[in-house]
């Protein structure tokens, strides 16, 4: 194995070589979108030159292409997280959030029943979320949180008293605001433990962290392909095969159905059940070019690099802000992703952002649809800077440059 | 290219380490909400109204957000107070289409526009915000006290 460089992936992306007001790019927002390589791009455009057409049911050659494109990404999937019973548990939708609304409606619909836990965290996205309190307005289930504690990791000083009447944890592997890596396997065994299933957000671990399925030993996994080098407007879950196969449909029509007469409908078995209407057959093009690229930079190199440049970079904000700039997440690099959230003493995050623009610099001011996590802390808003495999040193160099010169301004 | 120099002068700075009118009005006042769901910005206009005499008699405003949306109602409120509604009603509109109209006239042209170089001077300190119409997202944040306001105003049948 060759030895990870950062140089490296950065000549494989394209918009790297864009200058933002006069200076070259220094993109910080990983967290919320990687940016794509070149061999992506390129799988994409060879599907639309060469082999597009509709999937399933075809019989003409270009139509087993883009059902073999579509197909072989959902092994590809299966073969990079692990999963147990391989591509059969793989769920393409649109994105996370369509995954999350899945799970909720289609196992949360068919297996809960009025009375029945939630348990979620604080430190959840709204994604995570938000489909749970619509299905506690559907069934009259209860939503329960795992509180944070102050220094920004889950609180499970109490967890068999939070685990009491819990159908199903919901977690995520780590947070988009603080950082912090949860302890998955020990919360799935946990879980098992007390009788309920998990489901991981793995939208930042997934993208950050090597997973292994078989390992974690959970039963639900939700990312989105364009926080991992890939394209937007797809999403995968991954649930238990037999999970799937005792869940109801989620949305009804096309490509989802065994059979319908004027009588109603039976549904598919498989993944198919889940994949109602033409699929983003493109984007899965372009999300097996993203995972083979991952392998071969290697998701250990990837979370071992991040893990680097967070350690320089929370070093150097402390030595040179101190007080002045706060870091909500865990100072422990320990456990901890590249993920940065700042709160500038005096400075709104959106006034820290704009700044930083100036200076060509990208990072995301906002609560990071994590408003619950945010009130824990008293803020209505940090400004996040996020690493991918492409960052490097220097544009830590340009963020506490950025940084200088916000202070200065509104100091 | 619109600079950090044309959204961030020196009296909105000013206005956003000092706001004017800060704080809170006690009932009978007005108390209007005014939130920006997309960053979190908030703010609360109180209004104390003298109907008989068509006046705004007072107004606090609290909330929290960035340097634009506080400076901005920071200079609104200096800008209204003691006003009678008519003129109260007149700075709002005023204020807004300096948010939207002076957008167009840049795609236009970019020259001189005369209407809008007038209004500028009607709204005084006021013109410090009219940078902000470079940078499309903060138009929202300049222009959340002012629909509080506009709102608050509504609500009293003022």
């Amino acid at each position: 194995m060759t030895r990870f460089d950062a140089r490296r992936v950065r000549a494989d992306i394209p918009l790297l070589t864009r200058e933002i007001n006069g200076r070259p790019i220094t993109y910080l927002d990983s967290g919320a979108s990687s940016l794509t390589p070149r061999c992506v791009i390129e799988a994409i455009d060879r599907y639309y030159e060469l082999h597009h057409a509709n999937v399933h049911r075809g019989v003409y050659q270009t139509a087993n292409e883009a059902t073999a494109i579509y197909e072989n990404a959902r092994a590809a999937t299966a073969r990079f997280l692990n999963a147990p019973g391989g591509s059969d548990e793989i769920v393409f939708t649109k994105n996370a959030t369509e995954s999350f609304n899945l799970l909720a409606h289609s196992w949360g619909g068919s297996f809960l029943e009025p009375g029945d836990v939630v348990l979620v965290s604080e430190m959840e996205h709204h994604a995570n979320i938000v489909p749970w309190f619509q299905l506690r307005e559907r069934l009259g289930i209860e939503v329960r949180f795992i509180p944070v504690t102050d220094d920004f990791r889950l609180d499970l000083s109490d967890v068999e008293g939070l685990l009491r009447g819990v159908k199903l944890v919901s977690v995520t592997g780590m947070s988009n605001v603080l950082g912090t890596i949860n302890p998955v396997k020990e919360l799935a065994a946990i879980a098992h433990a007390n009788g309920a299933l998990i489901a991981v957000d793995g939208a930042q671990s997934v993208a950050h962290l090597p997973t292994d399925l078989v390992d974690l030993d959970v039963d639900f996994m939700i990312f989105s392909a364009h926080k991992m080098l890939g394209p937007t407007g797809l999403g995968i879950l991954w649930a238990r095969a037999e999970l799937l196969a005792a869940m109801a449909p989620f949305l009804g029509g096309g490509g989802m159905i065994k059979d319908v007469s004027v009588e109603g409908f039976s549904p598919a078995t498989g993944p198919s059940k889940f994949e109602a209407g033409t699929p983003p057959i493109a984007q899965t093009a372009g999300l097996g070019a993203a995972l083979r690229y991952l392998e071969g930079l290697g998701m250990a190199n990837i979370a071992a690099h991040e893990h680097d440049l967070t350690g320089d970079a929370l070093t150097r904000l402390e030595l040179e802000f101190g007080g002045r700039v706060r870091v909500i997440g865990p100072a422990d690099t320990r456990e901890r992703g590249g993920v940065i959230s700042l709160d500038v003493d005096g400075v709104h995050p959106h006034d820290v952002a704009q700044v930083l623009d100036q200076f060509g610099v990208c990072v995301r001011p906002g609560h990071h649809c994590a408003k619950p996590l945010m009130k824990r802390f008293g803020l209505s808003a940090t400004a996040r800077a996020s690493f991918g495999p492409y960052s490097l040193v220097r544009d830590t160099d340009v963020l506490l440059e950025a940084l200088s010169h916000a202070v200065e301004m509104f100091g | 290219m619109a600079g950090l120099d044309d959204l961030y002068r020196e009296i909105i700075l000013d206005h956003y380490r000092s706001p004017r009118n800060r704080g809170e009005l006690a009932p009978p006042a007005h108390r209007t909400e005014g939130f920006n769901p997309l960053c979190g910005d908030e703010i609360v206009v109180y209004i104390d109204v003298d109907v008989d005499n068509g006046v705004l008699r007072d107004i606090k405003l609290t909330g929290h957000g960035c340097s634009i949306s506080q400076s901005s109602s920071s200079l609104m409120s200096a800008a209204v107070k003691g006003k009678t509604l008519a003129q109260v009603r007149e700075t709002i509109a005023t204020f807004k289409q300096l948010m939207t109209v002076h957008e167009s006239q840049l795609d236009a042209e970019g020259g001189s526009a005369p209407s809008v170089d007038a209004d500028l001077r009607r709204l005084g300190e006021l013109a410090a915000l009219a940078g902000v119409v470079k940078f499309p997202v903060r138009i929202k944040c300049a222009t959340l006290a002012w629909n509080t306001l506009a709102q608050a105003l509504d609500e009293t049948s003022a």
